[in-house]
């Protein structure tokens, strides 16, 4: 389903190479986990998937379902079934929660040749997907984000997911920052997705999620590359020998 | 505003300025009003001619050189077509003003209408047109000289008018000068829509306001300019806010080449209070100047001015805010922030806050800020599927929306919402 081929990306800005000769398969179904050290371009990977035009591609390749994605804009490779749940999702003062859920809903539904949902539609699945995470509709009518707990962001993040129904869904660091209950709650959120036809990306820097959404494949990313690649085995490794080993006997 | 003129050395008069003059010479004799008016209209044309209109050396036109922008004074036309619009609000009272004639009135409990052009021609209890006091107010001798007609409206005193009053005025290109006079009578309460629509045809337009808030009153204002790309607008409210008296003063402008709408406002007794809110939609090669002059003159009183523009294409923008803190006005409190959403290279936004305090106790703080599309916000958008095009609007709309949504009246804000849609569909 995704396909990275000797990726270099590096800030737009100041030419500072980030991902340097990245290569990595995601199989349709599978749970990837990504782990690494603080700074090693966890996030940076997963803004370069997603779109965003801070970062340049100055060699390799993503390929999305057998095809190149490099020219498409965030918008149209969210359409595609692209999903990024942030690390640090953005605060946007004046827009309405639920007034972007339902443009985004419904421009993803119109990108594809669907029809657009009715109001009384789109709010009934609001209700539901809310209510499984323990999403409040009150805080839904609030600014997206604004003034969200850092817990409540990141259910949020997952409510959007659920909502838009990716194939390919990318999370960061979504454990960061949650405590022990929401965390079991976001882990269940990612399970119920998971489907033969969908894949997760879930980066993280601890092995604690791991326990909750259970990876096929476990890579580790040093300096932006992937420098071993795993079973769920490698993350226990990871977790009793501590980054700097795994990376040394890798080298 | 301070005597500040400055006479153009001897400049040959501008065509605008030439045709101003000769018009006068053919329009004077059917404009309406007494010996007096007469007499005011012309003193005000002679200003206009010894001073010529001002230009960016006249310290309250320094960031629109009328007479270099007011480059045509288009002629009066006769065969004027258009007719109403429905109201903003679908359940206003209705005034028509086509092509400056009044020709449409409602009939509104507690209140007294009367034309402007018969109040002209009144010698007693008649309004009397003022020439201008000094060469600055160019609006005021324009639209002095060349007033024909208005609303002359008065709210009795504890009246609460339920539905707004819209006072539509409506331009089919040419000349148009109207003036309205509205008094809001103690303890009565009223809300005032004052629209500015018209063809793409070029048009002069000015507007003189004087509007009174009686002790304990409560006005809203709503002033929305929705002119074609070829008008020029020249609008002036001045406001009295007596005892305790509140009023809520709103200007959206969406059209329009060459918009300058003046505001001064006086809180002349204690526990007034202003709500001052502007959005400017400025695209293509227009000019949008909203100046205000606030006089706080006793204490206890509070204003809050918050502006907000967007600014496309080659557009430049003007904020002058002056609030004025007389020295007996102790516990003033005065707050005012102007922002701007740049959406290109070329367009601009030049603001100048002014606070001149003499009293000590006060409360008073402005800031500016000129800021292009966040960037990170796009992306977080564009990323959950949103196109690029519709993404921006969502962010430009949440900007100006923020101030729309103040006004708590859900067919008021519809309208002005869809309004910023509609400026942004054809300019975003
Ligand atoms: N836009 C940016 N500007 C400057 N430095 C950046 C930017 N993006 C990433 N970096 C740098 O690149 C490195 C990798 O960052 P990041 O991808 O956030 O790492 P991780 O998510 O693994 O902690 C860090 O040193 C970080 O400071
Ligand atoms: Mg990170």
């Amino acid at each position: 389903m995704l396909e990275i081929k000797n990726l270099h990306a590096r800030i737009a800005e100041d030419g500072t190479e980030i991902i340097n000769g990245l290569n990595m398969t995601v199989k349709a179904g599978e749970v990837a986990a990504i782990m690494g050290p603080n700074g090693s371009g966890k996030s940076t990977l997963s803004y370069v998937l997603a779109g965003r035009d801070d970062y340049e591609v100055t060699e390799g390749d993503i390929f999305y379902n057998g095809e190149s994605i490099l020219e498409m804009d965030p918008a149209e490779r969210a359409s595609a079934g692209l999903f990024l749940a942030f690390q640090y999702p953005m605060e946007i003062p004046g827009v309405a929660t639920m007034q972007f859920l339902k443009v985004a809903l419904n421009e993803q539904r119109k990108a594809r040749g669907e029809d657009e949902l009715t109001t009384p539609d789109f709010i009934k699945k609001v209700r539901e997907a809310a209510g499984t995470l323990g999403v409040e509709m009150e805080m839904l009518k609030r600014p997206l984000n604004v003034g969200f707990s850092g817990g409540e962001k990141k259910r949020a993040e997952i409510l959007q997911m659920k909502l838009l129904e990716p194939k390919l869904c990318v999370l960061d660091e979504t454990d960061s920052g949650l405590d022990i209950d929401a965390l079991k709650i976001v882990a269940d959120g990612v399970n119920a997705l998971r489907s033969p036809d969908r894949a997760v990306i879930v980066i993280t820097h601890y092995q604690r999620l791991l326990e909750y959404i259970v990876p096929d494949t476990v890579h580790v990313l040093s300096k932006g590359r992937i420098v071993k690649t795993g079973d769920k085995s490698l993350a226990l490794e990871l977790e009793a020998k501590g980054y700097a080993d795994i990376i040394a006997e890798a080298a | 505003m301070a005597a500040t003129m400055k006479k153009p050395a001897d400049a040959p008069l501008t065509a605008a300025e030439t045709a101003l003059v000769a018009q006068f010479g053919h329009r004077s004799s059917h404009l309406p009003g007494n010996a007096d008016a007469v007499m005011a209209r012309d003193k005000a044309v002679q200003t206009i001619k010894a001073h010529r209109l001002p230009t960016r050396k006249v310290e309250a036109w320094h960031y629109t050189d009328l007479r270099r922008l007011l480059n045509q004074f288009p002629d009066w036309r006769s065969d004027v077509a258009a007719g109403p619009a429905d109201p903003l609000a679908e359940d206003a009272h209705r005034f028509v003003l086509i092509n400056g004639q009044l020709t449409e009135r409602a009939d509104i409990e507690g209140c007294q209408v009367e034309g402007v052009a018969d109040a002209l021609r009144a010698d007693v209890g008649g309004v009397a047109l003022d020439a201008p006091a000094d060469a600055d107010d160019a609006i005021g001798a324009i639209n002095t000289a060349f007033v024909t007609d208005g609303v002359r409206l008065s709210i009795a005193d504890g009246a609460e008018i339920a539905r707004p009053i819209e006072l539509q005025s409506i331009h089919d290109g040419g000349q148009v000068h109207t003036r309205n006079l509205v008094s809001i009578g103690a303890g009565a309460k009223a809300s005032f829509i004052d629209r500015h629509m018209g063809s793409g045809e070029a048009v002069l337009a000015s507007n003189v306001t004087e509007l009174t808030v009686r002790e304990g009153a409560e006005v809203r204002w709503i002033i929305v300019q929705e002119q074609g790309a070829a008008a020029s607008h020249l609008g002036k409210l001045t406001l009295t806010l007596e005892k305790d008296a509140r009023a809520t003063i709103f200007i959206a402008n969406y059209g329009g080449r060459l918009v300058r709408q003046e505001v001064h406002a006086a809180a002349t007794g204690e526990g007034a209070d202003l709500t001052f809110r502007a959005i400017n939609m400025i695209g293509e090669k227009a000019h949008c100047d909203v100046t205000l002059e606030l006089d706080h003159l006793v204490a206890n009183t509070t204003s809050t001015e918050t502006v907000r523009n967007v600014v496309t294409g080659k557009a430049q923008g003007v904020f002058q805010g002056q609030i004025r803190v007389a020295q007996a006005a102790q516990k003033t409190d005065a707050q005012m922030a102007c922002n701007t959403l740049l959406l290109s290279d070329e367009g601009g936004f030049a603001t100048k806050p002014e606070l001149e305090i003499f009293a000590d106790d006060v409360v008073c703080a402005h800031g500016a800020t000129v800021a292009e599309i966040d960037e990170d916000h796009l992306f977080y958008l564009m990323a959950r599927g949103i196109s690029a095009k519709t993404a921006r609007g969502l962010l430009i709309e949440a900007f100006v929306d923020e101030i729309v949504e103040e006004l708590e009246e859900d067919a008021l804000i519809e309208a002005l919402e869809i309004r910023i849609a509609d400026w942004l569909e054809a300019h975003g």
